[in-house]
């Protein structure tokens, strides 16, 4: 009788770590491989296109940072309340709130010079986007009310007031019939900086700036000893309450910053579905990157190539879009699945002893 | 006549990931005998008899039951051989009544069957002179009660051969007396019981062999009735162990530190936890606190600490009220205050953290500015890991990586760091071996040298009569007395643990 043994491991050297990691994605690429062949696609075509997709071409690469830009900002936001064991759910509706925010300020506001009213729509995006993540802090600091199920369910309510907004009230007269709102003024958008908007260059201070809070000040010492216990916290004499609403409102706010960038510089108006799904797949990646704040800038890069590649194939080897997104889920399940097995070894216990069974 | 072996393991080996629990491990256990499984903390007695409870399953090595080899796939398979398992924490229903309880996962059908199981459990109840009412609800059942039931459940079940996993650590010595009278009466009915604790005078008292393991191998198996308690020891720790704890008069004027008057706490579930506790303590004593396990322990140092709402009362620390004050006061107002609470790596410490940001925990309120300055916690976490010899790979190294026993030291280490003029210590040896016991002892002795007052909450009665000045006998959630250990006897303190007159009338079940 051959049975398994799982046994939690702590001790694993970092080497034999990244060469797990390593056949983990191997494996991915093997099983992806399969599907692409059963389906009449060459893997050896396709996942060479996918790199090429990504990073081959000048307008390429662009495209691939364009995606990874609200990709870190927001795993950023979700890093700091993942570090207080606040699952926040809710990026989606921060960056939406953000991004509304950021819209009446564009739209409202005349004669400001760019540098000004860029800062404004910044400011606003930042406020509104903590606001939304200060409703759950509140009510769980409070009265211990579950963030998860919170946050998520005011995802659908920010969804739905922008799109309430996009096909009613703030409906452009000039969209000709069209649910759209009007575009922003060039002192609205976000300059650019060698050919990509300067949402990069946020990116990248945020990432130092969020190590150094984190890691750095006594507040993001707060929020790792709240998340790693309350009744530390409690006996170290700090303010749990306050700890929590911070946090989030930095979280928030840094999801609602996300909102603006892609407001502004993007999609150049307010639309209901700018946040593209960000809110959900940097909790994919603040996990992948231990949340640590500057492993999340080059797991969102890596994910992005993923996302490009994925519907770059599409185009030019007419590779469905459903078959993009399963190549991506077949990466993902590898990967995440590496880490059972950098946690926990499995040992395989072989009897070769004659026995009874009993019972 | 040899008699029948009931339990036979042979060369039992158990890993989790890289700590060997168990390597090699022998133990024979006769019908008719209580056998004792002996060692320190992590030397690997839960380890084996949970595998003897089919939780665990070995590695490498054999365990027979009545001389017949068995592979236990889950704690269903032991059940079925007459293997009763009673664990510390115990495993009951409590909104059920006793009958309810027993009659869980063993009932077949549809209905259950009160009248004949009510026969039953009188005939077992009879047979070894238990005694629950089986309809009393669980949560009206004293601990001696609950245990109890514990045992008539197993035997239920057909155990013939009965462990009991550190069953005195709830109990006062009343009740343990009852307990040990059961368990002879049940050797005497030729069951086999395996009773596991690290209490020596327990030892002595109830079993006829006892086996001792340390670090996970077995270091021999001895007749009771032919050894010392001192070689006993030896064969636990390995090395000979002087057990006399110092207890050192000081000359010092008694000065009250910190005076408790007329204190009442509700704790969360609304129940009075404290109800009229006054206390004073004094500079350069020890003062211990004996109780049951719940009696109000727990509330009474964390209501001095600032973690819990005193209700009605005051508490004085020299001279100066401080009820009412948060954790968060006391550390910004500079009271001296050091407290060990009883949940080190949930309450006290940060386990991923490492030695140094555990330090920087009670200093960093106090730093200017918004940045964590860890330069000067990095020179403390140096000299307290030397001062303390604190075992650890450096001071960057996750606290909970470390034994029990150091992380006890950090705690302890960075709570008399802060030169404290009263130090609130709720269990501080619980979990260590013998060798870290008497360092944290000699520790607070040393601080009690230095003028410090000492709150020092204790469970084994003999470490509170051997170190302690005075004794405060708590019992739901009142003081029943405050003796000075000198001039009573262990089973006068453990009827005020009852209450005094309560005791008897429970005494008499």
């Amino acid at each position: 009788m051959t049975r398994f043994n799982i046994i939690k491991r702590d001790d694993l050297p970092k080497k034999r770590e990244w060469i797990i990691r390593t056949l983990a994605i191997l494996f991915s690429l093997v099983s992806a491989g399969l599907v692409i062949l059963a389906l009449g696609f060459d893997p050896l075509e396709v996942f060479p296109g996918m790199v090429t997709g990504a990073l081959g071409t000048e307008i390429r690469l662009t495209q691939t940072i364009l995606k990874a830009i609200p990709l870190i900002v927001t795993s950023l936001g979700i890093l700091v309340a993942f570090k207080m064991n606040f699952w926040n759910i809710g990026g989606e509706g921060q960056i939406l709130m953000g991004a509304l925010a950021a819209a009446y300020v564009a739209l409202n506001v005349e004669g400001l010079p760019k540098p000004v009213m860029l800062l404004l729509m910044a400011a606003a995006a930042m406020v509104a986007g903590g606001i939304w993540a200060f409703i759950p802090a509140f009510f769980k600091a409070r009265m211990g009310v579950n963030e998860t199920i919170f946050t998520l369910m005011l995802n659908y309510i920010a969804i739905k007031f922008v799109t309430y907004l996009q096909y009613g009230p703030w409906k452009s007269p000039e969209s000709q019939g069209f649910p759209k709102v009007a575009t922003f003024p060039d002192n609205a958008t976000l300059p650019k900086l060698f050919g990509i908007h300067i949402g990069w260059v946020i990116a990248l201070i945020l990432v130092v700036l969020v190590y150094i809070f984190i890691n750095h000040t006594k507040k993001g010492f707060e929020i790792r000893v709240v998340g790693e216990s309350k009744e530390t916290a409690r006996y170290a004499g700090m303010n749990i309450s306050s700890v929590i609403i911070v946090a989030m409102l930095i979280s928030g706010g840094l999801c609602g910053l996300t909102g603006m960038i892609q407001a502004s510089a993007v999609e150049k108006t307010l639309a209901a579905s700018l946040s593209g799904g960000y809110g959900f797949t940097a909790i994919i990646t603040a996990w992948l990157a231990r949340l640590n704040a500057i492993a999340v800038l080059f797991v969102c890069f890596a994910f992005a190539i993923l996302l490009q590649g994925g519907s770059y194939i599409q185009i030019s080897m007419q590779i469905p879009a459903a078959v993009a997104d399963m190549l991506q889920g077949i990466i993902l399940f590898f990967v995440l699945g590496s880490e059972f097995f950098i946690q926990y070894k499995i040992g395989i216990v072989r009897k070769n002893i004659p026995q009874k069974e009993v019972a | 006549m040899e008699p029948i072996k009931a339990i036979e393991m042979k060369g039992i080996c158990k890993t989790f990931g890289s700590v060997k629990a168990n390597e090699d491990v022998d133990l024979t256990v006769y019908n008719g005998e209580v056998h004792a499984l002996l060692g320190e903390n992590g030397a690997g007695k839960s380890t084996l008899v949970n595998m003897l409870s089919g939780i665990y399953r070995q590695d490498c090595g054999t365990v027979s039951i009545y001389g017949e080899e068995v592979h236990f796939s889950s704690p269903k398979d032991p059940i079925e051989m007459g293997i009763g398992m009673i664990h510390q924490h115990f495993k009951l229903v409590d909104v059920m009544t006793a009958r309810q309880n027993i009659a869980l996962g063993k009932s077949k059908g549809l209905f259950t069957r009160n009248k004949q199981l009510t026969k039953e459990i009188r005939s077992i109840s009879d047979q070894y002179g238990l005694d629950v009412d089986p309809d009393k609800k669980v949560y009206n059942m004293s601990v001696g009660e609950k245990q109890t039931l514990e045992i008539i459940k197993v035997l239920y079940r057909g155990a013939k051969i009965l462990i009991l996993d550190e069953p005195t650590a709830v109990l006062t010595p009343q009740e343990i007396r009852r307990l040990f009278q059961i368990i002879r009466t049940m050797r005497d009915q030729g069951c086999a019981i395996v009773i596991i604790t690290h209490k020596l005078g327990e030892v002595m008292e109830i079993s006829d062999r006892i086996t001792v393991l340390r670090k996970g191998r077995t270091i021999g198996t001895v007749k009771t009735s032919e050894v010392q308690v001192p070689s006993l020891i030896e064969m636990m720790v390995g090395k000979k162990v002087d057990l006399a704890i110092k207890k050192e008069k000081t000359d010092q004027e008694k000065k009250v530190l910190l005076e408790v008057d007329n204190l009442h706490v509700i704790n969360s579930e609304n129940k009075t936890a404290l109800s009229g506790i006054s206390f004073d303590l004094h500079a350069g004593e020890i003062l211990g606190v004996a109780g049951v396990a719940g009696s109000g322990q727990k509330e009474i140092c964390e209501t001095i600490a600032g973690l819990t709402r005193a209700d009605k009362g005051r508490i004085f620390f020299e001279g100066e009220n401080i009820i009412g004050k948060t954790p968060r006061d006391i550390i910004r107002l500079g009271i001296r205050m050091g407290f060990i609470p009883e949940d080190r790596l949930g309450m006290g410490l940060v386990g991923t953290m490492d030695i140094v940001h555990n330090l920087i925990l009670k200093d960093y309120q106090n730093q200017p500015g918004i940045f964590l300055r860890r330069g000067p916690c990095e020179a403390k976490a140096r000299s307290i890991v030397e001062r303390l010899d604190i075992q650890t790979p450096g001071i960057h190294y996750p606290v909970k990586k470390l034994s029990g026993g150091n992380i006890q030291k950090v705690l302890l280490g960075r709570e008399i760091d802060s030169n404290p003029k009263v130090l609130i210590t709720a269990y501080p040896v619980r979990g260590l071996d013998i060798g870290a016991s008497y360092k944290i002892y000699d520790l607070l002795n040393e601080q009690k040298k230095n003028g410090v007052g000492v709150l020092f909450i204790g469970e084994d009665l003999d470490v509170l009569m051997d170190l302690c000045d005075r004794v405060m006998v708590f019992c739901m959630g009142k003081v029943t007395g405050i003796v000075n250990p000198d001039e009573v006897t262990k089973e006068q303190i453990g009827l005020l643990m009852t209450g005094g007159k309560e005791g008897l009338a429970h005494d008499q079940i």
